[in-house]
């Protein structure tokens, strides 16, 4: 079933890890498998934010050796970045396996993932100048906790709670994914698509890679390819509505946007509350009532219904 | 009540041998009666606040109230949660102030319900009898198989309106999505915004009605030819739910069955293979 949510303050910053804890939370019988968040922060001059993991939580449990194995992939890791010119600014540990790191880095952002990738467990989960993508097993109140989302300042975010139906639980299914590799976006979607294989294989030849075998993860490559060819987003998801088979509702967000896409079967549930100052769309309006506890009003986008909106007093 | 219902162009198929023609009497006393039910006095009024319950809590203070003999029943705060206000199979006036999440009056039959924020999807799905009127919009599968009574949405409405409706009158003040009246069998649906594609897509039976532009009729649904008897009945429905269609009740346009598919062979299986 899946549970999909975003928000984004137009003209200001606010809380968006604790508003968007909330909107998952509400969601969390949609799928209590894992939840995911892709968070937008104020960027930092042209420092760039890497999130990566180096290992599964099941494997933390299960793996003979794995903290030593998780201490060498990080510093191969390290290795690697030093070896492109990054310079590694500051470093966090969000959990054993899965780190943030800010890094000053102006060369080719895809030799750099890929370098990166080729490390044995590791995976970026997001690099951006302001996206910071976080995801685990476990409702949004757990991942919360254990990432300190709680008081994240940005313009907008988008998050999911999982029900795997298609794919393995595990952090590398897990939703939003990164639209590697290409900074600062990410996607989240509710549904099945039915061409898959055959739009992730024409994706590959191009070069793309795939990290996961969920369906979900092609429609954020198909975005990148798009952008990449000179689309812009409202474009590339115009075009996603027909090349993409299946029923599915996804939202996107980019550095300075939020986009939501519907199906031309209208299959899959979407709320949307939008105000001046403020967007909140979620797969059910509870979650949009857990930001906004007083009355408002809400409608379901159509089918075939693409939207984007703007983050105007993003910095 | 079926030869008027007939007359007035609302169905047009005439049921034979095993199958039972049965319609809904108003009149009969024993439609608003089940053996569980509570004797509730209308000018007895209660109110309570839905805020710090679950959906289950909500549908137990409903059955509490109603217990107490409370016919008149006024709910706070629902909080668009789900499933809330289903199964009430009694006479009851109950006012909803606010929002309704998934499934909301699901399986009622005999309420007077008034909700004065917006549903979520499924809203009324299977009712049999009574009302429910929304002031503000609803989603997808808005009274999806509903057999009775009359299910009234005053702002937009999301796809799948009344998909296998078998019943009731369902009638949408703004807009609607795709597929409405998707495999309908009997009822009349009224639109009185735009209606998206594939409009009455392999109905059976049953009418719709729509005042804006219609995106495009599904397989099978065509225009019908509106009579005097039931431009009547649009103008008295509307006039009750203080709406009024765009460009008038004559303009609306009718779509019934067109009655050109498979299953409208006159044969039986077991005749066909004799005859074959």
């Amino acid at each position: 079933m899946c549970g999909i949510a975003g928000l984004i303050h137009r003209r200001k910053t606010g809380d968006v890890g604790t508003e968007m804890t909330s909107m998952l939370k509400s969601l969390k019988h949609r799928g209590p498998d894992s939840t995911g968040f892709a968070l937008y922060g104020q960027p930092k001059g042209n420092e760039l934010v890497l999130r990566f993991k180096v290992a599964e939580q099941d494997e933390m449990l299960k793996g003979f050796d794995i903290r030593r194995e998780v201490k060498e992939r990080r510093a191969e890791v390290d290795k690697r970045l030093q070896e492109l010119g990054a310079k590694i600014v500051k470093e966090e540990e969000a959990t054993e396996y899965a780190f943030r790191y800010r890094i000053a880095f102006d060369g080719d952002r895809r030799k750099l993932a890929d370098y990166i990738e080729d490390v044995e467990g590791a995976e970026i989960l997001s690099l951006g100048l302001g996206l910071e993508l976080i995801k685990d097993l476990g409702d949004a109140e757990r991942v919360s906790n254990q990432y300190h989302l709680s008081g994240f300042i940005g313009t907008h975010g988008i998050g999911h709670t999982r029900m795997a139906t298609e794919s393995d639980v595990d952090i590398r299914s897990a939703h939003p994914y990164w639209a590697y590799p290409f900074a600062d976006v990410s996607v989240v979607h509710n549904g099945q698509l039915t061409n898959y294989w055959k739009g992730r294989r024409a994706l590959e030849h191009r070069g793309h890679r795939f990290m996961s075998n969920c369906d979900s993860e092609l429609i954020a490559v198909y975005l990148a390819d798009k952008m990449q060819q000179g689309a812009k987003l409202d474009e590339a998801m115009k075009d996603s509505i027909h090349e993409l088979d299946g029923v599915f509702t996804y939202i996107v967000a980019t550095a300075d946007s939020l986009g939501m896409a519907k199906d031309v079967m209208a299959a899959k549930p979407m709320v949307l509350y939008e105000s001046d100052d403020f967007i909140a769309l979620a797969s059910e309006e509870v979650a949009i009532r857990s930001v906004f506890p007083h009355e408002i009003d809400t409608w379901d986008p159509y089918e075939g219904e693409v939207r984007v909106w703007k983050a105007e007093g993003r910095a | 009540m079926a030869q008027r219902s007939m007359q007035m162009g609302m169905h047009t198929e005439k049921l034979s041998g095993k199958t039972q023609q049965r319609f809904f009497s108003p009149t009969e006393e024993e439609n608003f009666l089940y053996p569980d039910g509570y004797d509730v006095d209308f000018n007895k009024r209660a109110e309570f606040d839905a805020g710090p319950l679950s959906p289950q809590e909500i549908n137990l203070k409903l059955r509490e109230l109603m217990g107490q003999g409370n016919g008149t029943i006024v709910m706070h705060n629902p909080g668009a949660k789900h499933s809330v206000a289903v199964g009430l199979l009694q006479r009851l006036n109950l006012h909803i102030k606010g929002s309704l999440g998934y499934f909301g009056c699901g399986l009622i039959d005999g309420p007077n319900i008034s909700i004065s924020g917006r549903v979520g999807w499924s809203c009324a799905e299977n009712m049999l009898s009574g009302r429910v009127v929304i002031e503000k919009n609803a989603g997808s599968t808005f009274g999806a198989a509903i057999r009775g009574g009359d299910l009234v949405c005053k702002g937009d409405v999301g796809a799948r309106v009344g998909i296998d409706q078998k019943g009731g009158t369902i009638l949408i003040g703004g807009r609607a999505g795709a597929f409405c009246g998707f495999m309908m069998q009997r009822g009349r649906m009224i639109i009185l915004g735009d209606a998206g594609k594939n409009l009455g897509d392999s109905m059976y039976d049953g009418t719709i009605y729509v005042g804006g532009k219609i995106a495009g009729l599904g397989v099978d649904a065509v225009e019908g030819e509106m009579t005097d008897l039931e431009v009547q009945w649009l103008e008295r429905k509307l006039k009750m739910y203080g709406l009024e269609a765009p460009n008038g009740v004559k303009n609306l346009t009718k779509i019934v069955a067109g009655k050109q598919l498979w299953n409208y062979d006159n044969l039986e299986p077991t005749e066909k293979k004799i005859v074959l």
